[in-house]
């Protein structure tokens, strides 16, 4: 079986404190350390696993500038066997719709009978393997917690909200998205790193692609983005982690909620 | 004159002469035995390198200490006291058991030296050496058999009890004096008898007490009795050498050499492979240990010699808080291993080229489980080790991708903050802030240059209680007049569990940017206040300045004169010291940081019971903070419970880990306010004077 994963490279929420810059139209990226989104990899780690148990292939390919290839490489050290790098100028400042249609454009060049997608990222809005499926007119789940496959159809399975679980049955080619916890990803080290150090990653352009610069022009644009002001009845407790604890119980106390 | 009892070596049974017995028994049970020696050092020439033969007048030591002196024994009395008894019986008989074999075809036979008077003198030692291992047999299998030491218990996962084989052993050792003494005894007593001059038999011996029973007894039975009791020890011991490697036994044999190759270094790691560099590590096809082969030939050594005594396990942190580690069986499992799959009879089994010893004989969770605290290798009577095995095998896990996703994300924020939280760099010197006016402190990032580095690491420069270790630290360097500074976000976390959790080559990257930023800031010396930084510099680092620990610091200053501390007179609080693994086991340090509380007039100190090279384990530093252990209690909670019952009500440490655990563990165990802990560092200044 061929899959295709799309992975993007984010900044790392975990490992970053998250500040908006003197403008007040993007975050200070300064200091930012960027990295795999975490929907992704989780993809990859069941791409993989898959074909552990079936065979096939494994490409792994983002849409980003040059820096991206370095979540391409990680990717590949983990056990994908092919990476591809879109990048042109054309798809920096494009929305969710736009990078779908560069992916459509990719996966046209090949021939993948399963693509998975994280089912959002950090800084993303869940809307690209969606739009991807619509593009390619296939099959598409989101929210995939378990693949099983079965011949040339896949039983998946989806988390609902509240808990509950749902089965389905979905014939490939199709997109998925996937969520965290369909599996446990390996753990990817300096030194697998290096071994693909030097592994040529093809990078497509719009050109290559055949894609028209204003197709994949932004259709939604960001106007603007700041940190919300405090609300009504909304009280951020400062302090050590001590202090803001007695604060806590105090307040719990005074509103009768701990006797 | 004739003898006075036909020897084996002139007796006829039925026309044939016995001596022709006397020599093919010991032929065939040398064949034998050679035999199964070769297939036992069979895996060990598959096995990786191991460089061993360094150090030839410190292993020689090590020998005469450990082995020859049975130095670890007595640490467990009772045994330990039997176990000596036992040892130096063989080392003693083992010269009368040898010329006993020579004596049955060859009757003259003395080994050169002992046909004269030492021979005589000799012959009176090894009677006594006979019954005393008799006596000690008899109370070793009473011990093992009826009282059964709990440390003995094999649980039902790790397979069969081995009671059974121990008395066994005893029995076949029990035989060997047995009949030794009766050989010995029905010619001693045929002679006075016959009015001959009787070899001397010490009263109160074994061979004395069979002597006086058989005065009375016909010749023709004693003449039966000599040659028999000459055969059962001949067979015995033959038999008993080839019984030696087929189980646990093996020490006997293997002791010897295995004490000789033992580690002689502590706190270090062994390389990923003996004999490659550092700089040639990206050539190596593979990490680590995933298959058998890829232990090195001492690692195979240790399986082989383990005597199932259950000191490690005794010992180990893991195992009393009921992780599922026990030392004493990553032995036992590697032992089995290799009977089964490097048979006697047959050929080796060769495994498929996906099989992993991690998940077959050993688990993720089981290597996972230990803190490094070296307790085992320190309790090991017979030099085996563990440490380097754990890594090596979580070097395989690593190269595999194999980590719990505990440990992944701070392993993640270690490659690309240099911190295991993953907290931005330029915040690694913000602590200095707030006591820039008493204490300040120089910052080597801006510029700054000092003659002392404060090597600060990474809990202590982030962690908002541990920032109190560093601010003490600071403060006692300044009071002291050392001109010093920090590296600021220069500094990378030291990476002394990023090795020790096998992943080297994020360690490799962390050690030369660290290695880069010291070089450069010129220092003269390097101080830490964290044990595990304080290891990591001195036994992974090279070329660095040298490296002192605070409370050698603090120590030196107060015992100079330049640091004076006051009294603690009056605040009614019974203190202990923990000694941290790091600072003690690892790197011998046990005496600076109890001068230093001696030196705080009016303190007042207890031991606990286990303290010094048998401290107790916190729980771990490093990335064990951040693993997720299966356990029934945490290892801190049953530190503070030894603090609790050895009456002390403040736990000293010296390691900013231990005082994560120990405070943890108070609120846990439910003694705020009856039991605190602090860092050495912070009493002290405590006791500043002025």
């Amino acid at each position: 079986m061929e899959i295709l994963v799309c992975v993007k490279r984010v900044p790392d929420t975990s490992e970053n404190e998250i500040e908006l810059n003197g403008a007040g139209n993007d975050i200070d990226r300064d200091d930012l350390v960027y990295s795999v989104n975490e929907w992704d990899n989780y993809a990859v780690e069941e791409a993989l696993q898959i074909v552990d148990k079936v065979g096939g292939g494994v490409t792994v390919i983002s849409v980003g500038d040059d820096e991206s290839e370095e979540v391409l490489r990680r990717e590949m050290a983990m056990g994908a066997d092919k990476g591809i790098l879109l990048s042109d100028d054309a798809f920096e400042e494009t929305d969710g719709r736009g990078i779908a249609a560069v992916l459509k454009a990719a996966v046209d060049k090949g021939n993948y009978d399963l693509i998975l997608t994280g089912a959002q990222a950090d800084d993303g809005a869940a809307q690209v393997g969606g739009m991807l499926a619509a593009m390619m007119d296939v099959p598409f789940a989101s929210l995939v917690n378990t693949i099983e496959v079965d011949g040339d159809k896949l039983k998946i399975g989806r988390e609902i909200e509240g808990g509950n679980q749902e089965m389905h049955e979905i014939s490939m080619p199709c997109v998925l998205s996937i969520q965290t916890g369909i599996n446990e990803p390996r753990y990817v080290g300096i030194r697998g790193i290096r071994k693909v150090a030097s592994v040529e990653i093809p990078t497509m352009g719009a050109a290559d692609l055949g894609v028209d610069a204003a197709a994949v022009a932004a259709r939604v644009k960001r106007a603007d983005y700041f940190l919300p002001d405090l609300g009504e009845g909304a009280e951020i407790l400062e302090g050590d982690t001590d202090e803001i604890i007695e604060k806590l119980i105090e307040l719990l106390k005074a509103k009768g909620g701990l006797k | 004159m004739e003898p006075a009892l036909l020897s084996p070596a002139a007796y006829k049974f039925f026309h044939i002469p016995t001596a022709l017995f006397a020599l093919l028994i010991p032929l065939a049970g040398t064949a034998a035995f050679a035999y199964i020696m070769k297939r036992r050092i069979d895996p060990l020439l598959k096995a990786a390198p191991d460089n061993r033969f360094d150090q030839p007048l410190a292993r020689i030591w090590r020998v005469l200490k450990i082995w020859l002196a049975q130095w670890r024994q007595p640490r467990y009395m009772m045994a330990g006291v039997i176990h000596i008894f036992i040892f130096a019986g063989f080392l003693v008989l083992s010269i009368r058991s040898t010329s006993l074999v020579f004596m049955g075809f060859w009757e003259e036979f003395t080994f050169p030296g002992f046909g004269g008077t030492f021979g005589h003198i000799y012959n009176v030692f090894k009677d006594f050496a006979a019954t005393w291992v008799l006596i000690a047999c008899v109370i070793a299998a009473i011990r093992r058999g009826i009282f059964r030491p709990e440390r003995y218990a094999v649980p039902a996962r790790y397979g069969k009890d081995h009671t059974g084989e121990a008395v066994f052993v005893l029995a076949l050792i029990s035989t060997l004096m047995i009949s030794e003494s009766l050989f010995e005894a029905s010619l001693a007593a045929a002679q006075i008898q016959q009015l001959q001059t009787a070899e001397f038999v010490a009263p109160g011996t074994l061979a004395w007490l069979f002597r006086n029973m058989l005065l009375d007894a016909p010749i023709a039975k004693l003449q039966s009795m000599h040659i028999t009791a000459y055969f059962i020890h001949d067979l015995t011991f033959f038999f008993f050498l080839c019984f030696l490697p087929l189980g646990k036994h093996f020490h006997v044999i293997t002791s010897l050499f295995n004490v000789f190759f033992m580690r002689l270094e502590r706190g270090n790691i062994k390389p990923v492979r003996h004999g490659v560099t550092d700089e040639q590590l990206d050539d190596l096809e593979s990490f680590g240990v995933k298959k058998f082969e890829d232990f090195t030939w001492k690692h195979m050594l240790d399986f082989y010699t383990c005597a199932d005594c259950g000191r490690c396990s005794d010992n180990c942190p893991a195992n009393a808080v009921k992780r599922p580690l026990s030392p004493r069986f990553i032995s036992i499992k590697g032992r089995d291993y290799m009977f089964a799959n490097f048979p006697l009879g047959g050929k080796d089994v060769v495994k498929d080229k996906d099989y992993q010893l991690i998940g077959d004989i050993y688990h993720p969770d089981e290597i996972w489980s230990c803190t490094t605290c070296g307790a085992c290798e320190q309790e090991c009577p017979l030099g085996i080790e563990y440490i380097d095995k754990i890594v090596d095998l979580r070097r395989g896990m690593v190269d595999e991708g194999n980590v719990p996703q505990s440990l992944q994300k701070p392993l993640r924020a270690l490659e690309k903050r240099g911190n295991p939280w993953g907290k931005m760099e330029k915040k690694r010197g913000a602590w200095v802030k707030e006591i820039a006016e008493d204490a300040p402190v120089k910052l080597i990032e801006k510029g700054e240059s000092a003659d002392v580095l404060y090597f600060v690491d990474s809990i202590s420069s982030y962690d908002d209680r541990m920032q109190g270790i560093a601010q003490a630290t600071a403060r006692i360097l300044a009071k002291a007049g050392i001109d010093f500074g920090v590296l600021g976000k220069l500094e990378k976390d030291s990476g002394n569990e990023v090795r020790r959790f096998g992943e080297e080559m994020l360690f490799q990257d962390l050690k030369a940017q660290n290695t880069d930023a010291i070089l450069e800031a010129g220092v003269k010396r390097i101080v830490t206040a964290d044990p595990h930084a304080y290891n990591a510099l001195r036994k992974d680092y090279d070329n660095l300045p040298p490296v002192d620990h605070i409370s050698q610091v603090i120590c030196q200053e107060v015992e100079a004169g330049r640091l004076s501390l006051t009294a603690a007179n009056g605040d009614g609080k019974v203190y202990t010291y923990h000694d941290p693994c790091y600072l003690g086991r690892h790197n011998q340090i046990y005496e600076d940081p109890r001068r230093v509380l001696d030196a705080i007039p009016g303190l007042s100190r207890v031991e606990m019971s286990r303290s010094r090279d048998r401290s107790f384990c916190c729980g771990g530093g490093g990335l064990m903070l951040f693993y997720e252990p299966e356990e029934e209690q945490r290892m801190g909670v049953l530190r503070v419970e030894m603090a609790a019952k050895a009456g002390a009500n403040v736990i000293v440490t010296a390691c900013p880990f231990c005082l994560v655990n120990i405070e943890d563990a108070i609120k846990v165990a439910g003694l705020e306010g009856r039991m605190e802990a602090i860092d050495l560092s912070e009493l002290v200044v405590q006791h500043l004077a002025a």
